[in-house]
């Protein structure tokens, strides 16, 4: 999936994470996911007469935590707003959010400006009965209104991404970022993280933004990623024809994959916002703001940036062990049980065979005690035992038939420790060399590469326990071909 | 029984304390007379045989103990009907009780009835109530003026010992003028709006009708503070001092030409009941002077303009959804909102909720609501200025005496035109505080009625407003009652 060619997509994405605080935005009701509807209620939330919002001050602490991971400037007074429309999932006839001056703006995580940060409150679920999923055609609408008032970031970036591919990276990157902080559950599939895509084309080099269409309800990495590569087809396909891109609203339909243009009345709202009158502008003290700057953990592209210059760990195993806050968590407690084994080489064990045996064995293969796997790692290092057998602890360790939980066992148990003693592997070599007479001829007369087979069968008498390159060694230096 | 009525709600609170009084024999009174009224300044009465009673047992070190307040129908009671004066809410319960009322009845007061109201607090003459109109209790052929002209004539006609309202442009002052009683609007922020509904949220705010001044204090004195429910409530400093002054000496009175003798369809009867009142402040050793308030005169239309621009979206709960009139049949959604709103508002609700829509929308928010912003700004710092030589500010209440019922409606400029005198101190959100200042015959002849002077003070100078006010009502000496049995 990527840009069709001879064009250059602009993406810009706008993503609502959910804080995971323990009540609304606006009022005492607690949050809620999954149960019955309509319990967690109040006048507050109901938007009862004469009810008034009140500001969930952790609210404000988490979407702190939030502009300044994205390196944002706080406003010192930002303003919340009224944004009209009349639809059921609004009870106030408005959404109360922020407009000219938000949270925070101007940050960048990276390479990706951010735009705006801003808080406000999430709408109430909606359920239409019927065939269609959709208000239209629906024999009835029914209203849950415990989601109503979550509080909501919502991030918005520049069109700074140019790539399908590239955009869901990033999301994924700022998901990373968020669930670090410990501010939301960021999952995509209950809604805790949404992400709408803004996608435009032009001209490779031109300087003018095409006409953007927005793409809402990807609510997975890889529909965002298809959603997205559809669109700019389209796009494509509307310019080649001769036509013009229309400035309009899709919706994904992750069944089908289609992106279906939304009904203008659905989407072309005149918000009149206007200033909420019920709330004072929202002034962070500097307590609150050293606060949340005191309580952010290293985030990922610094993790990403500290790995690479730190440890010399290449930047693809950089930024898979910093993007994924798991394995990260995984990795630093190696780093700290692994006296003596270089980082970079943990590094490679925990992207590579351990994250391979963990494919392998799915959701029921056990875990490896990071102790354990550094032991493995110093096992090969000190050559005492193969890069192979290795690879064969890790899979006994992760295997969910076997019941050893020690690298050590494992070793014994599998009889894997490598062959040391070198009189031994002289004999096992000259044994080897004397098998393959072809192959030891070639050596001889000055080709190196066909010193195959002999390795081979090494190797098959050792079972793989040999070293592989003290064995190369012995044959040149047996074949005068050192 | 008479005797009784005519207590004021501190004396019938002392009475009641040292036992001269029977709490129970005060609240019958009152009970029966507002049983018989014929004003329609009730909605809902408590009935005083009910099972309610919950006010009855009142607490010790009560400073209301015992005293009937009657309160706007626009504050929720838990489980008593509140109904905005709209047709939209008829037999809506509110689940919860307003902070004000809450802290009335915390203070040994007692709700003795909702009072009419026009529809959310949107009018000038009662007229615009989905509940009829209410009758002025000087002369039932006019109006008690509005919003809060249930809880005036209530007061006036000796119904209620008290009241409550809201004042967002003059609905406390203006009323309590027509009605001949004393009306107080508190500074912005005074009392908490929780439980208040709003019509224009950054101007409402809660007010006492009371038959004096000392009467005022007292409920303001009960009801201010800061609510953690409102986040724009922050109380009064020092709270409320009982007034007390009886003089004058060395304050400064400024006369704002722009609302007095400029004000638009000022009476000759009001411009000299007025004069008559500037007398007596200098007779009490009070400096009088003019002062100016330049934007004083576009406080109106500044105001129609941000008035129903929170409305708009302050109204727009009413949708059929969640509680209130649903206009039955199987309609669609845009077709339910339509008819549910249509036959639930009236037409003064009718007319702000597009004016303010139409000011917000895009493409004319800067040219209306950002242009009537600035003004409001002026405004501000027009009286900032003032107070910088006077401590109070005093003009008419009503250009007007009551008008007649009918006379303004056919006229929104007219009706709004009521409001002259009191929008730019709403703008403003300081202190301001009607009383009455006498009787004077509308232009063009007819019976006497209240004329109100306004006075006005810096933002959370309440007390001091108080004391003032007190000393000029012991002067005035206004002692006249609306003939009970007129019309």
């Amino acid at each position: 999936m990527s840009v069709p060619s001879g064009y250059e997509a602009v993406i810009g994405l706008e993503i609502h994470v959910q804080l995971s605080t323990q009540t609304k935005m606006f009022c005492g009701c607690a949050l809620s996911f999954g149960d019955q509807p309509n319990v967690h209620t109040c006048p507050v939330c109901l938007a009862h007469p004469g009810t008034l919002p009140v500001v969930n001050e952790r609210a404000v602490r988490y979407a702190l935590q939030i502009a300044l991971a994205l390196g944002c400037e706080v406003a010192p007074r930002s303003i919340f707003h009224r944004k009209n429309y009349f639809y059921p999932d609004s009870p106030k006839g408005y959404q109360i959010s922020q407009y000219d001056i938000p949270l925070a703006a101007n940050g960048s995580l990276a390479g990706v400006r951010i735009h705006r940060v801003h808080l406000e409150e999430d709408a109430a679920k909606m359920v239409h009965l019927g065939e269609s999923g959709r208000i239209h055609g629906s024999a009835a609408s029914l209203v849950d209104f415990n989601r109503g008032g979550t509080p909501l970031v919502e991030i918005v970036t520049e069109p700074d991404l140019h790539d399908p591919g590239e955009a869901r990276q990033w999301a994924q990157l700022l998901r990373t970022t968020v669930e670090q902080l410990g501010v939301s559950d960021v999952n995509m599939e209950e809604g805790s993280l949404r992400c709408d895509a803004n996608v435009s084309i032009r001209p490779p080099g031109a300087e003018e933004l095409g006409t953007k269409t927005e793409l809402k309800n990807m609510n997975s990495f890889r529909f965002l990623e298809r959603g997205i590569a559809a669109e700019l087809e389209r796009q494509a396909s509307v310019l080649e024809a001769g036509g013009e891109v229309a400035q309009e609203t899709f919706h994904f339909d992750p069944r089908t994959g289609s992106l279906t243009p939304l009904r203008s009345k659905e989407y072309a709202h005149d918000y009149r916002y206007l200033p909420e009158p019920d709330l004072v502008p929202l002034a962070p003290t500097e307590q609150m703001l050293r606060e949340a700057r005191e309580a952010l953990p290293e985030l990922p592209d610094q993790r990403r940036r500290r790995y690479e210059a730190e440890f010399g760990v290449p930047e693809v195993t950089a930024r898979q062990l910093a993007f994924d806050a798991e394995l990260g968590t995984y990795f630093e407690g190696a780093l700290e049980a692994g006296d003596g084994v270089e980082p970079s080489v943990i590094a490679n064990w925990v992207t590579g065979d351990l994250a391979a045996a963990r494919r392998h064995f799915g959701a029921d293969g056990r875990e490896v005690a990071p102790a354990h796997l550094v032991a493995v790692a110093r096992m090969v290092v000190e050559k005492r035992i193969t890069h192979a057998s290795g690879r064969e602890v890790l899979d006994a360790l992760v295997d969910p038939g076997s019941s050893i939980g020690d690298p050590e066992e494992v070793v014994e148990s599998r009889q894997l420790a490598a062959v040391s003693d070198s009189s031994e592997l002289e004999a096992i070599v000259e044994r080897a060399i004397e098998a393959e007479p072809a192959a030891a001829e070639k050596v001889r007369s000055g080709n190196p590469k066909a010193i195959g087979p002999i390795v081979g069968a090494v190797m098959r008498e050792t079972k793989g326990r040999a070293d592989g390159g003290e064995v190369t060694r012995l044959i040149r230096e047996k074949l005068g071909a050192a | 029984m008479t005797d009784v009525l005519e207590l004021t709600a501190a004396q019938a609170a002392r009475q009641i304390e040292a036992g001269e009084l029977g709490a129970d024999e005060y609240l019958d009174a009152y009970a029966e007379a507002a049983a018989g009224e014929e004003l329609n300044a009730y909605l809902w009465r408590e009935d005083p045989n009910g099972g309610r009673g919950g006010g009855r047992d009142r607490p010790a070190d009560a400073p209301l103990g015992g005293v009937p307040v009657a309160v706007k129908d626009l504050f929720c009671t838990e489980d008593v009907p509140t109904t905005a004066g709209s047709r939209i809410l008829e037999g809506y319960r509110p689940p919860y009780t307003a902070t004000a009322v809450r802290k009335l009845t915390d203070a040994g007061a007692l709700v003795l009835g909702k009072t009419n109201l026009d529809e959310f607090g949107m009018g000038s003459s009662n007229e615009n109530s989905g509940y009829g109109p209410v009758l002025n209790p000087w002369d039932r052929r006019r109006v008690p003026g509005g919003s809060s002209g249930g809880s005036a004539a209530a007061v006036a006609a000796r119904l209620a010992p008290c009241a409550i309202g809201t004042d967002t442009g003059g609905s406390v002052r203006q009323p309590a003028s027509l009605c001949g009683i004393v009306g107080l609007k508190p500074t912005y922020g005074a009392i908490s709006r929780q439980g208040m509904i709003a019509f224009a949220s950054s101007l409402d705010q809660c007010g006492t009708l009371t038959r004096d001044v000392a009467d005022a204090a007292l409920l303001l004195r009960a009801m201010e503070g800061r609510d953690r429910c409102d986040s724009t409530s922050v109380g009064i400093e020092g709270g409320v001092e009982l007034p007390s002054r009886e003089d004058l000496e060395g304050l400064r009175f400024g006369v704002p030409r722009e609302l007095s003798a400029d004000a638009e369809g000022l009476e000759a009867g009001v411009s000299a009941a007025f004069e008559r009142a500037l007398g007596l402040i200098r007779e009490l050793g009070g400096e009088v002077d003019e002062c100016e308030l330049p934007h004083a005169a576009h406080g109106l239309s500044a105001y129609y303009v941000l008035a129903p621009a929170e409305a708009s979206a302050n109204l727009a709960r009413y949708d059929g959804v969640r509680f209130g009139l649903r206009a039955d049949g199987d309609a669609d959604l845009l077709n339910m909102y339509e008819r549910t709103r249509d036959a639930g508002f009236g037409a003064e609700v009718k007319r702000r909720i597009m004016l303010g829509t139409y000011a917000l929308s895009s493409g004319y928010y800067e040219a209306y609501y950002g242009r009537a912003q600035r003004v409001r700004t002026r405004i501000v710092e027009d009286f900032a200025g003032a107070f910088g030589r006077f401590d109070y500010l005093v003009t008419p209440t009503s250009p007007t005496v009551a008008f007649e019922l009918g006379a303004r409606t056919d006229s929104p400029l007219a009706m709004y035109l009521s409001d002259y005198c009191t929008v730019p101190m709403s703008l403003a959100g300081i202190p301001t505080i009607s009383i009455p200042a006498g009787l004077a015959e509308p232009d063009g002849g007819g019976p006497e009625l209240p004329v109100g002077l306004q006075i006005a003070a810096p933002a959370f100078a309440e007390s001091r407003l108080l004391d003032a006010a007190h000393a000029i009502e012991g002067a005035i000496g206004f002692d006249a009652t609306p003939g009970l049995g007129g019309g």
